[in-house]
């Protein structure tokens, strides 16, 4: 039997006052897929994440995690997910060490395991020597890495990631998308949004979304082809796509 | 709920309360000085008050006279003028409080037997200071009269001569004995008030911004999508600052009973019975700010908006029973005007839990019911 997709988004309208932020979006996340959710800033891509963690609540539709739904399940759905926001999550006036013991307490990690995914989390964010080291101090790139650390201590089956790199330097970023290659390759799904347009290359599939709506799905090769032109950068891809639907948009209402 | 994660919680709150070199000092020092400060200042009791003394018969019986109002210690005359007129520039350029004129004739008036009189004039800018000062000139006066009226029966009978008339003087003989606060002490009063008031701010701020601290730095959507329960998450922000002002308590009354000379001749038990359930309230309403804030700011004005009525309507300085109706049956709402009474029962009077069990017990269902109310608004969610 071929498991149950770890995200499953159906009809999904979440409405703030008049202004529609997610428009009727539907897709759905295989197990072990890190699927790229892209956009310009302010097309509803934090929104989204923020219903499928469980934060806010959907105007109407269905959002499954893991099996759980998260406008009516929010709390077991929190139980089996990593989430890391679009701000920077860790306390600054704590230690590397102490953020991590402290994430590992909330998380409920199991106190046989702690001393274990203190040492992964430390690796992974390469700050095995410095786990003294005032948070506040580290470099940009360090920081969302040791924040990606925190929010995955628990061994989460699914991964939801918002604008993880934005404001770290082109090195950092490009190690940041092989730790989330590594989560992949051990099981886990990711589900991460970016509005760097070339990052959807690193995605096994990405979604376009622009003003609420989902615009173009697929994998990186198959948003190319649909453009009929190989020498395109994903960056170009998605211009067009927009440019494309502004176009339609215009013709609809004249 | 999961005993691991609330102490996770107090654990990193501590650790972050006392590295912040500000915060450290931020929640022992400002109650401590604050306390020394407004203990010294909230005092009505007056001494050596600046006074004028106008003297129009300059005659043994007026230098007596002036002799009872300095003995007093409430008074010092410091300034002599010739004529009423003086004596008021004086008190128009606030260098005198008070002025007696002595009219001419005072002693020959006395020597008569003949109703003698003298005026008082008494600023009344503050109102309590003169109705205060008026007392004492009062009491003083009527002292004096008395010990004249017996010299003055004594030379009577020592002028019919002949057999000796024994001559009862007949009158009411009051003896006023003051309960709880023997010498009146003005401080005794309001010294309680000013802990009431100091555990309330300190609470009600500390709980407010640490939670709408971790909303401004986006900590608080972090915690929000963990496992961990609201309320599991509420008790791991109040319990610190709960911690901490039982310190400040105890710290404040240790002061109160050193520096000031506070009686404590309650049970501390009681006391701190109703500290704990004072804090309910008050770490509940820090919680309901925190819920309706989104930044420090708002915080700050949410905290002065709920503190400024609570404290004037507590019946600190101005009495309960003094405001009008309505207001009184507000005041019903009001915790720091339960702990207040409990402060004042317990240090004072002595009072037990047989006759503060009202407060007590309007404590706890007041805190029950903000916690609940806060607890209810306190979810884990954006929207």
């Amino acid at each position: 039997m071929r498991a149950e997709p770890a995200v499953v988004i159906e009809n999904l309208v979440k409405r703030f006052g008049s202004f529609v932020a997610v428009d009727h979006v539907s897709l759905e996340v295989a197990r072990g897929e890190i699927f790229g959710f892209l956009g310009p800033n302010g097309a509803g891509k934090s929104t989204t994440i923020r219903i499928l963690c469980g934060l806010l609540a959907p105007t109407s539709g269905r959002a499954v995690v893991q099996g759980f739904d998260a406008g009516s399940q929010p709390e077991l759905v929190k139980a089996h997910i990593g989430y890391m926001s679009q701000r920077f999550s860790l306390y600054n006036d704590l230690t590397v060490e102490e953020n991590i013991e402290f994430f590992s307490g909330v998380y409920g990690v199991a106190p046989e395991r702690r001393e274990d995914r203190k040492a992964y989390a430390l690796r992974m964010a390469g700050l095995e020597g410095h786990r003294g080291v005032m948070t506040g101090l580290l470099a940009g790139g360090w920081k969302q890495r040791l924040a990606l650390g925190c929010a995955i201590l628990h061994e989460p089956p699914v991964i939801f990631l918002d604008e993880p790199t934005s404001g770290v330097d082109p090195v950092a970023r490009r190690a940041f998308w092989d730790l989330i290659h590594d989560l992949s390759d051990a099981g886990q799904t990711v589900f991460v949004t970016t509005h760097h347009m070339d990052e959807a290359e690193y995605c096994h599939r990405a979604a376009l979304m622009y003003r609420g709506r989902v615009i173009a799905l697929g994998a990186p090769a198959e948003l190319k082809a649909e453009l009929k032109d190989d020498a395109a950068t994903m960056e170009d891809v998605f211009v067009r796509l927009i440019e494309r639907e502004n176009a339609a948009d215009t013709g609809h209402r004249a | 709920m999961s005993r691991g994660r609330i102490a996770g919680m107090v654990r990193k709150e501590f650790r972050q309360a006392f590295r912040d070199p500000r915060l450290r000092v931020l929640m022992i020092v400002p109650p401590i000085v604050q306390f020394l400060v407004f203990g010294f200042v909230v005092n009505l009791d007056i001494e050596q008050s600046r006074m004028a003394w106008v003297d129009g018969d300059r005659t043994p019986a007026s230098r007596e006279l002036r002799a009872a109002f300095e003995a007093s210690g409430r008074f010092t005359v410091t300034a002599a003028p010739e004529s009423l007129e003086a004596a008021q520039r004086l008190m128009d350029r606030d260098e005198v409080h008070s002025v007696v004129a002595v009219l001419p004739g005072f002693a020959a008036d006395l020597a008569r037997g003949r109703q003698a009189r003298i005026q008082v004039l008494i600023d009344g800018s503050n109102s309590n200071t003169a109705s205060i000062l008026s007392g004492y000139a009062a009491e003083i006066v009527r002292g004096y009269s008395g010990s004249r009226f017996e010299a003055v029966l004594n030379q009577k009978k020592m002028a019919r001569g002949g057999a000796l008339v024994e001559l009862r003087s007949p009158g009411i003989g009051l003896e006023q004995r003051v309960w709880f606060n023997p010498e009146l002490r003005s401080r005794n009063y309001f010294i309680p008030g000013v802990l009431v008031n100091i555990l309330a701010i300190v609470t009600l701020m500390l709980t407010s911004m640490a939670i709408v601290r971790e909303k401004e730095i986006g900590t608080m959507e972090q915690l929000m999508v963990t496992p961990i329960r609201p309320v599991e998450l509420m008790i791991g922000k109040t319990l610190p600052f709960a911690l901490v002002s039982m310190l400040d308590l105890v710290l404040i009354v240790v002061l109160a009973r050193l520096v000031f000379r506070v009686p404590f001749v309650g049970d501390a038990w009681v006391l701190g019975a109703g500290a704990v359930l004072f804090l309910l309230s008050t770490l509940g309403l820090g919680l309901f700010i925190s819920t309706v804030s989104a930044t420090q700011q708002q915080a700050i004005m949410a905290t002065f908006f709920f503190f400024f009525p609570m404290s004037m309507l507590s019946g600190f300085a101005f009495p309960v029973r003094s405001m009008p109706e309505v207001v009184q049956y507000f005041t019903l709402l009001n915790p720091l005007r339960y702990f207040l009474e409990i402060c004042r029962g317990v240090m004072i009077k002595g009072s037990g839990v047989e006759t503060l069990w009202p407060q007590l017990a309007a404590l706890a269902v007041f805190g029950v019911s903000i916690l609940w109310f806060s607890a209810r608004r306190f979810r884990k969610r954006l929207d």
